[in-house]
């Protein structure tokens, strides 16, 4: 079955990494609309630990606090977004995204 | 992770200078220790392009150690009958419409060790002592049944039976019969509870439940929840007079059996409104005892506060704003806090519950450690933005439990985002006072009588019709409004006179909302009509201009100046700014325009006269047009494709010498600190605080 996401499409893999907030080309849009679909979307979250510290972390079911999902730390919002968009991207496409 | 580990609450969100203020603590830190303390708050934001968290002690003898247990919250609406008489053989009836039957055991109604219940397959069960009997056959989610049982404590036999009321068909009714142990009925008689071994209550029903008639001998009590509909009695029409009341604000004013859709409004027929929905996560008072009780200083500043308590982790902050004590000297500003859209929103879960956010939202939901804490905690209750636990809407709010959004930090939104308009004022070295909702709600126009000007906050979402009314009357008599927000004015509140404390909320119609109100429900218990303003026919528009438009919550954008910006009206707007781009900076979003932002709209009744003097553009895929402005679902509704998803910025005079200014924008705030505060959007906001305390009178221009 073809994938949802073209895993050729690295260029729009690119295109929101260098800009995960804002205005994003019609392609890219698709790609994130089928990553936001609540069966792709992984339920994800970020968790401000502290001030300007933020993991990632899944949503449970009814109204438990978020399950942190691994030890890392980002200190910008934008490449907490990064790790989920790579994660979803891997679940869609079955491939590691590697970026030069 | 390190989280609060000391939280609390007030009796008020607001109080004067000189007032006594009690502070209600609960500690869950097993050394049972926490520092207590009172601080201005200045500054909420704690990004990395903002100016950071600034606040100011307040020496009130409060700083010290203090030793503190966990209060427990007893959440959980039900009805009690406390006074009953003593009870023979008895024979229970009543209406009953589950939402979670199957899941867990619930009361329906509880004589002391005598229980009706539903047990855990979601069939009617009788117990006493523990042993049950049970139909066997578990009733249907969201029908009517009518559920009778009989008990005779002198050999224990007992009877029971549940039947689908007409309207459906598939269910039959069922019986069962047998012996339970020789238990005494007695009161206090509970309805969608059953007493707690110890104190409390336990096993809450979630739904509705209508007619409830209880006999025993002569007794044969019959509750009819059509009545006093408006208040938390509950009123026994029999001889007997057992009248009872609600604890913890069930829903009320919610169709009964009996509803047909042939009245939508409660009060014209409360026969077809004879039932109550309850959940087992409503909550209108915590009910903790007081910890803390400290004195104002009469001389305290007007503005946003903190008691700000800390035991082994981040501090907690109990936020509340001090107004001017009635009769005092007042400044010529006003800021008017947001305090009933920050109890809209307190203790919004949603952002921690699984689903697709960011298809509306457009970017991932983000907490803090704070916001951990109350999902640790279900039974601090939910906002007006969740659902029960049963999928129905929260329509209450109240302020008597802890509130994790009035505080400096965590989302950046409302209180936190409002602080901005603060910092920015102590900055400029503006004189304000900050005034209330709940005072404007409370008072009146007459709160505002002696301020030349009103500056919103950020986002001043919901409002009473009285609030509405008060602000009306205050720019149609010469007063100058400064709306800093956006998406204000939107929908209606009421305040149950039976609660106080306690907003209630129906979303209904439509509108860009959390949850929809049920058919036959859009009328508030106080029997206002309930949703957007704009549908009940106030829509923002005439009051400031604008109205909703747009929203998204990934990246802000700027505004770029119309030709009106230079219309001879607008010129003290713009005295000393350039610039055709403002706002292209901010620490939301790297912009002034974001978040929720509003639009003129002729239709809508923004005044031919107003003047859009600058409006956004070049807003990201994640904002889209809100769906009270489309018929239909559309392609084309986002910021890229849409001319119409922009915010405006307007200006118009009123009749009575008076004006409005409108940001349009959540984001704007967040704006004005930027480069030092020497920017364009701080610069036209000080022209317009300036012009606006300026006695001299605006003149709407000739038609």
């Amino acid at each position: 079955m073809k994938p949802l996401i073209d895993p050729a499409r690295l260029d729009l893999a690119a295109e929101y990494r260098a800009k995960p907030f804002g205005r994003h080309s019609p392609e890219l849009q698709a790609v994130l609309d089928v990553m936001h679909r609540p069966e792709h979307c992984q339920d994800l979250i970020l968790v401000s630990i502290e001030p300007g510290k933020w993991m990632l972390g899944q949503r449970l079911p009814d109204g438990k606090p978020p399950r942190l999902i691994e030890n890392r730390v980002f200190t910008r919002l934008e490449d907490g977004e990064w790790e989920a968009f790579r994660r979803r991207w891997k679940a869609l496409t079955g491939q590691e995204l590697k970026l030069p | 992770m390190n989280k609060p580990t000391v939280v609390g609450y007030l009796d008020s969100l607001y109080a004067h200078p000189g007032d006594a203020v009690i502070v209600r603590v609960s500690v869950f830190d097993p050394a049972g220790r926490y520092t207590a303390d009172l601080v201005r708050l200045i500054c909420g934001e704690t990004g990395p392009k903002g100016p950071g968290i600034k606040e100011e002690r307040i020496e009130v003898g409060l700083a010290k150690e203090y030793a503190g247990g966990e209060q427990p919250t007893p959440i959980g609406s039900y009805v009690i009958v406390e006074k009953m008489p003593q009870l023979g053989a008895v024979e229970m009836s009543l209406r009953v419409w589950p939402t979670l039957p199957g899941k867990g055991q619930q009361a329906l109604v509880s004589l002391g060790p005598l229980r009706l219940f539903i047990d855990q397959s979601g069939a009617v069960a009788l117990a006493a002592n523990g042993e049950s009997i049970s139909t066997g056959r578990p009733l249907r989610a969201r029908a009517w049944h009518r559920v009778k049982a009989r008990y005779d404590p002198a050999t224990g036999a007992a009877r029971l039976s549940s039947a689908p009321l007409p309207g459906f068909h598939g269910d039959a009714k069922t019986e069962a019969k047998g012996g339970l142990p020789v238990v005494k009925p007695k009161g206090p008689l509970l309805m969608a509870a059953a007493p707690k071994p110890g104190g409390g209550t336990t096993d809450h029903f979630y739904g509705k439940l209508e007619a409830p008639v209880l006999r025993s001998g002569k007794l044969k009590a019959r509750w009819d929840f059509s009545r006093a509909i408006d208040t938390a009695k509950i009123e026994d029409v029999s001889a007997a007079k057992l009248h009872g009341r609600t604890v913890n604000a069930p829903k009320r004013a919610v169709t009964a059996a009996k509803w047909d859709g042939s009245t939508h409004d409660w009060r014209r027929n409360p026969a077809h409104y004879a039932a109550i929905h309850f959940h087992g996560d409503d909550l209108s008072d915590a009910g903790w005892k007081p910890s803390l009780n400290f004195k104002l200083p009469k001389n305290l500043k007007s503005g946003f506060y903190a008691v700000k308590l800390q035991a082994s982790g981040p501090a907690f902050y109990v936020g509340f704003i001090v107004s001017p004590r009635p009769g005092a000297k007042r400044a010529k500003l006003a800021v008017l806090a947001s305090t009933v859209t920050y109890l809209a929103y307190a203790n919004y879960r949603r952002r921690m519950t699984p689903g697709p956010f960011e298809l509306a939202m457009g970017a991932l939901p983000t907490v803090d450690m704070t916001d951990i804490v109350l999902a640790d905690h279900p039974e601090f209750g939910n906002s007006t933005y969740d659902v029960h636990r049963d999928g129905f809407g929260v329509a209450h709010a109240t302020i008597r439990r802890p509130l994790f959004n009035m505080r400096p930090g965590g989302r950046f939104w409302n209180f936190s985002m409002d602080l901005c308009l603060i910092d920015w004022l102590d900055n400029q070295g503006i004189e304000y006072d900050v005034v209330t909702d709940h005072e404007l709600h409370e008072q009146g126009t007459g709160l505002l009588k002696s301020y030349k000007a009103v500056m919103t906050g950020s986002h001043p979402e919901y409002h009473s019709l009285e609030m509405l009314q008060a602000l009306e009357a205050f720019v149609s008599s010469g007063g100058r409004l400064m709306y800093m927000g956006g998406n204000g004015f939107y929908w209606r509140v009421t305040f149950p006179r039976a609660h106080p404390g306690m907003i209630e909320l129906r979303r209904s119609e439509d509108g860009t909302r959390a949850w929809a109100e049920m058919p036959g429900q859009y009328y508030h218990s106080t029997g206002e009509y309930g949703g957007l303003w704009r549908r009940i026919g106030r829509p923002p528009n005439a009051l400031v201009g604008i109205g909703f438009i747009a929203q998204g919550f990934d990246a802000s954008t700027y505004y770029r100046r119309t030709a009106a910006s230079r219309d001879p009206r607008a010129t003290f707007l713009f005295a000393g700014i350039d610039e055709e781009i403002i706002g292209d900076f901010g620490a939301w979003g790297d912009g002034a325009s974001g978040l929720e932002i509003d639009a003129y709209d002729a239709h809508l009744g923004s005044p031919p006269h107003a003047l859009v003097v600058a409006s956004s553009e070049n807003h990201s895929n994640a904002f889209m047009l809100v769906n009270e402005e489309m018929l239909n679902n559309s392609h084309g509704v986002d910021g890229t494709l849409n001319a119409r998803v922009k915010a405006d910025i307007v200006f118009f005079e009123t009749p009575g010498g008076g004006a409005v200014f409108s940001t349009g924008s959540i984001a704007y705030a967040a704006s004005l600190a930027h480069n030092g505060y020497d920017n364009n959007i701080a610069r036209l906001t000080r022209n317009v605080v300036e012009r606006f305390l300026d006695p001299a009178p605006f003149k709407p221009p000739a038609s």
